[in-house]
């Protein structure tokens, strides 16, 4: 095990490398291009035995790596924003295909207008593709992610195409130290490539082709059941990284004080971070709050939500996505979530904020937070939704 | 003019490679393809079909008439599928698997160019074949960039299409890739022996295949080999290969250099329902344009 001075990004692509995938295929998005040049870089001077495909676009990208990984490949792409909306049709291709693989989304806003700035709007967009959806939060995470997806992406238990997302800049292109394991290790764990079926000219199959809408219906049904089972395997393959590198995260949720809280807020992604912060300083000032962070976004994390928020007083829900005309995705989902037992419904409020890469700080999280916390302890109806911007 | 027997001949399992229970037309050109690439290419061949008539002609699942492997892809993505299923052959050293492209000519000409462009320029090895409908018969015979000057279609249903025909095998030799080849379904010989070559040389192959769809042209489904015969014996369709920068014309496409061999090109256009209107500037540009192509074909032989 080594320690490395690196970017988000690079922790990306030394993930990568440790797992050395037979093909990479990636096309040029700012903020996602410098996974793609260190991996190239890493290829052509022989630090790394993967195939990389200079394809022409990121629909490419995707297909090009879901032709590889049907060919029995493990396979590996990387983009953003325009990129990721480019692809969208490949992205259903495969997890409808049943064909693990793994793609890191470095997030950048939905244009227009151009702007390169983070928020969660691309990775959002593909909610309902039928992908594992993991985000991290600091550039340690990513890297533990990224290796982790391939290990989850190729249980038999899910067979599903697993996406990784970080904010660009804010961890893409930010530098911590990052604790890089042994890559022998790595292969190790992941043991050899496994996949529901491979293309490979041994015998004659067909993928993908006519088929009647019961029976098609019954491989989408088989999807969602997959999505189930993918929770336990989450927390199994987390476990198990844990005792095989030493860092566990505690599987689809990360709980931040949240034990013994009274309220919590919940949260994805890099500014979870300055959300802990803030929640530091209010408990100092004795607002029994907590942080649930989510690390998976799907499958969604149903039963921790029921747990934890379940037994609050008020859920205060930060999303860095809209779905213009509705609320922010994981509000919508938390909701849902709860409705299961309306009995124990808490107070709720959702704050979409951050967006097109609006800098949030951790005293903007501790104004909302506290202003939430007083609302519902004084009896009064919370905000249900507020769009927070900064002008 | 007597036709060369090919050596050695398209053997007789031809048959055993397209399976009964197919949902072509009748008259269709797409399984006459089929049997012959799978002829010459064997077993170990896996074709990547994006969306075209091709998918629905293969079957309904769980069954499949293509007695081969096939992964059917969005419309635009073969060729990069291709390429990725080629590259991780290669890096598991399967080395005698065939990946083929079977792409109509509007995911080829059209939504594909892109990522054929791609493909040829990475020179990924494997075998393009667009077989060529002229139209997009999927959907219902609307038009392509592949769809020749003056033809009906159902997007150009009162005038015909008033620009020419995309000549895609031209933008492939400008690619310079290692091989390049024009075909028709009338010369199943001539095909098969493409089609060997192809598989002999290492990158990126394309072979445009002239496939008369009796749908979507207006002909009576018995004429299919004829219309696409006559397309070859009026010269609007050549036979070619292009390889080492140097264009050989096929045998069916050998006499017709000589102009006064050509039968007339309204003999090919009287044939088809799609011309019925054609205007007469327009045929005269299609004349013009099978002159401009054989002088084409002179320099570069
Ligand atoms: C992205 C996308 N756009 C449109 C379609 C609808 N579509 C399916 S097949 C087809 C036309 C295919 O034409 P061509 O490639 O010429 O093959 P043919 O049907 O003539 O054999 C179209 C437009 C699609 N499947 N995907
Ligand atoms: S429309 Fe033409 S190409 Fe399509 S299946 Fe029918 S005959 Fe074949």
């Amino acid at each position: 095990m080594v320690r490395k001075a690196l970017t988000g990004n690079h922790a990306i692509s030394y993930a990568v490398k440790l797992v050395k995938p037979e093909v990479i295929a990636a096309y040029p998005i700012t903020p996602q291009t410098s996974i793609v040049e260190k991996l190239s870089e890493m290829v052509e001077s022989g630090e790394l035995d993967s195939t990389m495909i200079r394809v022409e676009s990121e629909h490419s990208a995707l297909a090009a790596c879901y032709g590889a990984a049907l060919a029995g490949a493990r396979a590996f792409t990387a983009t953003s924003s325009q990129g990721l909306l480019y692809m969208h049709e490949v992205v259903h291709w495969v997890s409808r295909a049943r064909i693990p693989m793994v793609m890191a989304v470095v997030s950048r806003t939905i244009n227009a207008p151009w702007n390169i700035w983070p928020d969660h709007s691309d990775f959002m967009d593909q909610r309902d593709a039928g992908w594992i959806m993991a985000y991290a939060m600091d550039n340690q995470e990513a890297l533990d992610l990224t290796i982790q997806a391939f290990k989850i992406s190729e249980d038999p238990e899910v067979y599903l195409p697993v996406m990784v997302g970080i904010e660009g800049f804010i961890l893409g292109h930010t530098t911590m130290p990052v604790e890089i394991p042994d890559e022998e290790l790595v292969r190790e764990w992941l043991g050899p490539r496994r996949q529901p079926y491979v293309v490979d000219g041994s015998s004659p199959i067909g993928v993908g082709g006519l088929t009647m809408p019961e029976e098609t219906e019954d491989i989408f049904h088989g999807i969602q059941e997959s999505m189930e089972s993918a929770k336990r395997v989450i927390e199994r393959v987390d476990r198990e990284y844990g005792r095989m590198f030493g860092r566990s995260y505690g599987g689809l949720t990360q709980c931040y004080r949240c034990e013994d809280a009274d309220y919590l807020a919940v949260s994805m992604g890099a500014w979870s971070g300055d959300l802990m912060e803030a929640v530091n300083k209010l408990r100092e000032e004795g607002y029994r709050v907590g942080v649930l962070r989510l690390r998976f976004y799907r499958p969604f994390p149903r039963e921790d939500l029921l747990e934890h928020a379940g037994r609050s007083k008020g859920v205060v829900v930060f999303d860095r996505a809209v779905s213009f005309g509705a609320w922010g995705p994981i509000f919508a989902d938390l909701v849902a979530s709860l409705a299961e037992r309306p009995e124990k419904l808490p107070a709720l409020s959702n704050i979409v904020a951050g967006i097109a890469g609006v800098n949030i700080t951790s005293e903007d999280f501790e104004k909302l937070v506290k202003r939430f916390i007083e609302s519902v302890e004084k009896g009064e109806k919370p905000v249900y939704f507020e769009w927070f911007r900064k002008r | 003019m007597a036709q060369a027997r090919p050596k050695p001949p398209i053997p007789y399992d031809m048959r055993d490679s397209f399976l009964p229970g197919d949902a072509a037309c009748s008259g269709c050109p797409i399984p006459m393809g089929w049997k012959v690439v799978r002829a010459a290419l064997g077993e170990k061949t896996v074709f990547v079909i994006p969306a075209c008539c091709s998918s629905v002609v293969v079957g309904v699942y769980p069954g499949q008439s293509l007695n081969s492997s096939i992964v059917h892809v969005p419309f635009a993505a073969a060729p990069s599928v291709a390429s990725g299923i080629a590259e991780a052959y290669e890096k598991r050293g399967l080395r005698d698997v065939n990946v083929v492209v079977w792409a109509g000519d509007g995911g080829t000409a059209d939504i594909g160019m892109a990522s054929l462009s791609g493909a040829a320029e990475r020179n990924n090895n494997i075998i393009y074949i667009m077989y060529d409908n002229e139209a997009y018969m999927n959907t219902g015979i609307q038009r392509s960039s592949s769809t020749p000057r003056g033809a009906w279609t159902t997007t150009t249903p009162v005038s015909g299409k008033t620009e020419q025909k995309k000549d895609v095998a031209k933008i492939m030799i400008a690619h310079d890739v290692p091989y390049v080849a024009t075909a028709s379904v009338a010369y199943p010989h001539d095909f098969y022996s493409k089609l060997q070559k192809a598989r002999s040389i290492r990158g990126f192959k394309f072979i445009q295949l002239h496939a008369p769809c009796p749908v979507g042209w207006r002909f009576e489904p018995q004429y299919t080999v004829k219309v696409a015969r006559l397309a070859v014996e009026t010269g609007l369709w050549i036979l070619y290969e292009y390889q080492g920068r140097r264009l050989t014309l096929s045998g069916p496409s050998r006499p017709y250099l000589d102009p006064s061999k050509r039968k007339p090109v309204e003999e090919y256009i009287r044939m088809q329902g799609r011309f019925r209107n054609i205007p007469p500037e327009a045929l005269e540009d299609i004349k013009r344009s099978v002159e401009l192509n054989w002088e084409w074909v002179k320099k570069l032989i």
